[in-house]
């Protein structure tokens, strides 16, 4: 190959409130205490990785009307706690999900401006939209947004945003104390946005930032997604597949950027990945089986049926056979306020290929379930799972992984420990930070100062 | 530990920009080229924490600062930009380890399901020093930065017409059940809702996780959490004071008021008409604090302070003015006003440094120390909570089912 090796981007998902995170191992910790989040960023610090993410639910998940309680439960603010972590930090990018249904631009823009000025430029924003009245219950606004509006509210809300990052050039404080002048000119910040759901005009009240925008993100494979990705992402947080869907996503996305002026560079794909290491490949395996079992008990089995059946299935046994009668169809009622619900595309006949799936090999539902949901992505040893992330990367499957470890707070230690130095050794992941924003890890321009700037001043 | 003495007197700061006086920027000894990074914040409040005080304050708002009460005022000469204080104070948080952190919150265009995760958030970055400045907005000006409702122009007469105080209890109103979904928020978890319990496979105990139902004028919030009860369980509660709305606040709502008092006999008529309003409410046990407001000028030497405050007023083209009493004069002579105010039934005091870093540190070495020589003021810190430094007790959750 003559094609010089790809430099490979790496993150840190903090585990998440849902049954991929183990707690009844004795090596989970707390999923509150500031001291899990500090352990797990000074690890990837430690391990030079491109930045910690953190996502966000705002409502607890509910399951037949009752709180799901099986999983781990209870999460920080997304803000206050990646601030807190700027200060425990030197060079880890800043990573988190903030909900564009439940938030307005200005201020969602003044803290992630605060959030890149007292992290010196390492803030990042996963863009999301929630669409669910049940989530809208716990705000002002309330929340219904039609699916097909959900991109749209988006787009919008990044567009408002992106005009208050923007509203400041830079170079509006001078602070000249001899002269007593602060700003160069009067009222800086000035903005006017009304489009679409946001008529909001006046000036902005937070400087440009280092980085001038914090790195967007944008969730979801969806071709509204990936289009949504294209426009406006600096990075893809996808699922993670085989190397030929892995190939043939990259392809389509990368294709697309060219419509909006953007070469292949400046979105960077980033599969989200669990792992389990061993020594041997056997061992690994082995590990992985158990930590399976530990994900999904018999109760969790029955409940994640019961996300595709829309149905209440707890008088079914999970050593048992699946059920007979077909999903529910139409709007999900047994399981509200998670992520997964949605990942079902036709219910029954989903359902019927895990009926085959279970008679074929004999699969109680908490076999199913341990079969068809949630497998780990990489298994092996640290030479093996090295390798395979290196093939990804440099046979264009990916430009780099976010690292889902199913144990807080130590669950990357050992990856940061084995795997992060073989692929140093492989020269395809970095020893040292480059350069102190998270945009000079990703390898992103700093987002330029808005074009037209100084013709604006001038007026 | 409540100490010996039987009236301790609290003293915290609040911090803004370069300081509170508009032309604080030019002093010899400011930083305006560093008002936007960690550091400044971060050195100013460890400055706090090495004088032992209670805890510090930061300003917010949500538009540029100014001299006019519904948008810009086209100055170039002042500190203009801010950042958001609650990030500010979780950026801190982990560099100091006693003083108590009280960023300011508008609560008349935000969330409160989000500041309430955001405040229990601080508490656990600080493991148990977070409190919280409550904030309306009344101005036209941050209503169009959010576009979600306008906000009727003041009319000519000022606040005074009763039109007006209409408005300003309107809001006022809206803080309250602000503040009442946050305290509910804060209590949606049990202290013990998490059980970790292998045997039954369960993680919490959802018996002890509660929706909140709060169903208010301007919101509905169905809750619970998604932060589980802060370590103070209720971070503290401020709000400053000017009126009678305000004041009906403090009394009903919070864990401590910031008023500003002309002299002893304004303080002492504010004090009462709080905790009258405190006893309706039906809160007459409860620690409910009021510190006095002081925009302070300090120096040791006799004199020098009134000649800074002229240099920095002559700098600013007019005298400094705002809504709370000027000191200007030496820590002693401080030492001696909190002392004889503090008889008027305030139980502490909020001083607002004219410029920084200068005030503060002649409030961290040199009144604090003067405090102490006169044993009224604490030499070490005596707890680990912003709560217990105020003497308030970890708060009962009011979900909970008494056995």
């Amino acid at each position: 190959m003559g094609k010089p090796l790809k430099q490979i981007h790496l993150a840190a998902h903090f585990p998440g409130v849902n049954n991929t995170t183990v707690w009844s191992d004795p090596a989970a910790g707390s999923q509150i205490d500031f001291s899990s989040f500090v352990h797990l960023a000074r690890t990837a610090e430690r391990a030079k990785f491109d930045f910690l993410f953190l996502a966000e639910g705002l409502r607890l998940r509910e399951q037949n009307g009752e709180i799901h309680d099986l999983d781990v439960v209870g999460r920080p603010d997304t803000f206050t706690v990646l601030a807190a972590l700027a200060a425990v930090t030197d060079r880890l990018g800043l990573a988190g999900t903030i909900n564009s249904t439940f938030n307005e631009p200005y201020e969602v823009a003044r803290q992630f401006a605060s959030l890149d000025h007292l992290s010196a430029g390492r803030a990042a924003w996963n863009v999301v939209t929630s669409w669910d009245e049940f989530t809208g219950e716990n705000f002002r606004r309330g929340g219904f947004l039609r699916q097909e509006d959900r991109y749209e509210r988006a787009r919008q809300f990044l567009a408002a945003a992106a005009e208050l990052f923007d509203s400041w050039q830079g170079d509006e404080i001078v602070a000249d104390k001899q002269s007593g002048a602060f700003l160069r000119a009067p009222d800086p910040g000035r903005f006017d946005h009304r489009a679409g759901q946001f008529d909001i005009a006046g000036h902005f009240d937070v400087p440009r930032s280092p980085q001038g925008r914090p790195v967007i993100f944008q969730a979801g494979d969806s071709d509204e997604g990936r289009e949504f990705a294209a426009a406006a992402a600096d990075a893809i947080f996808t699922r993670h597949g085989t190397l030929a869907a892995g190939r043939a996503f990259y392809t389509d996305v990368k294709r697309r950027l060219a419509r909006y002026g953007r070469s292949p560079d400046e979105l960077k794909i980033l599969p989200g990945v669990t792992f389990v290491l061993g020594d041997t490949d056997a061992e690994a395996h082995e590990k992985a089986a158990l930590i399976r079992r530990q994900q999904v008990s018999g109760q969790t089995a029955i409940r994640l049926l019961e996300q595709l059946w829309n149905r209440d299935l707890s008088a079914y046994d999970p050593d048992g056979p699946l059920p007979a009668v077909d999903p529910l169809p139409g709007e999900h009622t047994v399981a509200r306020g998670r992520a997964s619900v949605r990942m079902f595309g036709d219910p029954i006949a989903t359902a019927a290929e895990w009926r085959a799936l279970a008679e074929a090999k004999n699969l109680s539902i908490r076999e199913l379930i341990i079969e068809v949901t949630g497998r780990q992505s990489f298994i092996g040893t640290p030479a093996a799972v090295a390798g395979t992330i290196d093939e990804f990367v440099q046979t264009d499957a990916a430009d780099g992984f976010i690292l889902v470890p199913h144990l807080t707070p130590g669950g990357l230690d050992e990856f940061a420990d084995t795997v992060v130095p073989l692929l140093q050794e492989r020269g395809v992941f970095r020893t040292e930070y480059e350069g102190g924003t998270l945009r000079d890890h990703l390898g992103l321009a700093h987002h330029p100062r808005p074009a037209g700037a100084d013709a604006r001043a001038a007026s | 530990m409540p100490r010996s003495s039987p009236a301790p007197l609290h003293l915290a700061v609040a911090l803004d920009a370069a300081g509170w006086h508009p032309a604080a920027w030019r002093e010899p000894g400011a930083r305006p080229a560093e008002l936007f990074t960690a550091r400044y914040w971060a050195d100013l409040v460890a400055e706090a924490e090495r004088g032992l005080l209670d805890f510090v304050t930061l300003e917010d708002s949500l538009s540029l600062q100014s001299s006019l009460p519904d948008g810009p005022d086209g100055r170039t000469d002042q500190v203009r930009g801010r950042l958001d204080a609650v990030l500010v104070a979780a950026r801190v948080a982990p560099l100091t380890r006693h003083i108590g952190l009280v960023p300011t919150a508008v609560v008349t265009h935000t969330e409160p399901f989000h500041v309430s995760k955001a405040i229990a958030t601080l508490d656990f970055v600080s493991s148990g020093r977070a409190g919280v400045r409550v904030k309306v907005s009344g101005r036209a000006d941050e209503a169009a930065h959010f576009g979600r409702r306008t906000v009727p122009a003041l009319p000519a007469e000022g606040l005074a017409s009763a039109e007006a105080q209409a408005l300003v209890a309107d809001l006022f109103d809206e803080a309250g059940d602000y503040v009442e979904v946050l305290r509910r928020l804060w209590d949606s978890w049990e202290d013990d809702a998490e059980i970790r319990d292998v045997a039954t496979g369960r993680f919490v105990d959802r018996r002890k996780l509660h929706h909140i139902d709060f169903e208010g004028r301007r919101f509905s919030v169905r809750g619970p959490s998604i932060t589980p009860r802060p370590p103070q369980g209720q971070p503290v509660v401020a709000a400053l004071a000017h009126d009678t709305a305000p004041y009906r606040l403090v009394a009903r709502s919070t864990d401590l008021g910031f008023v500003t008092p002309r002299d002893d006999e304004h303080a002492r008529s504010i004090v009462t008409g709080i905790r009258r309003e405190q006893a309706a409410a039906g809160r007459a046990d409860e620690t409910v604090h009021v510190f006095g407001d002081l925009l302070v000028f300090l120096d040791r030497s006799p004199g020098a302070a009134a000649d800074r405050r002229a240099r920095l007023d002559e700098s600013a083209g007019a005298a400094r003015t705002g809504d709370a009493e000027v000191f200007t004069g030496t820590p002693e002579q401080l030492a001696d006003l909190l002392q004889e105010r503090q008889r008027t039934g305030l139980t502490g005091f909020r001083l607002r440094p004219g410029a920084l870093p200068h005030d503060l540190e002649q409030i961290t070495r040199h009144l604090v120390p003067e405090l102490q020589r006169r044993d009224a003021f604490r030499t070490a810190y005596e707890a680990d909570t912003l709560r217990g430094l105020l003497g308030l007790p970890h708060p009962a959750n009011r979900y909970a089912t008494t056995v």
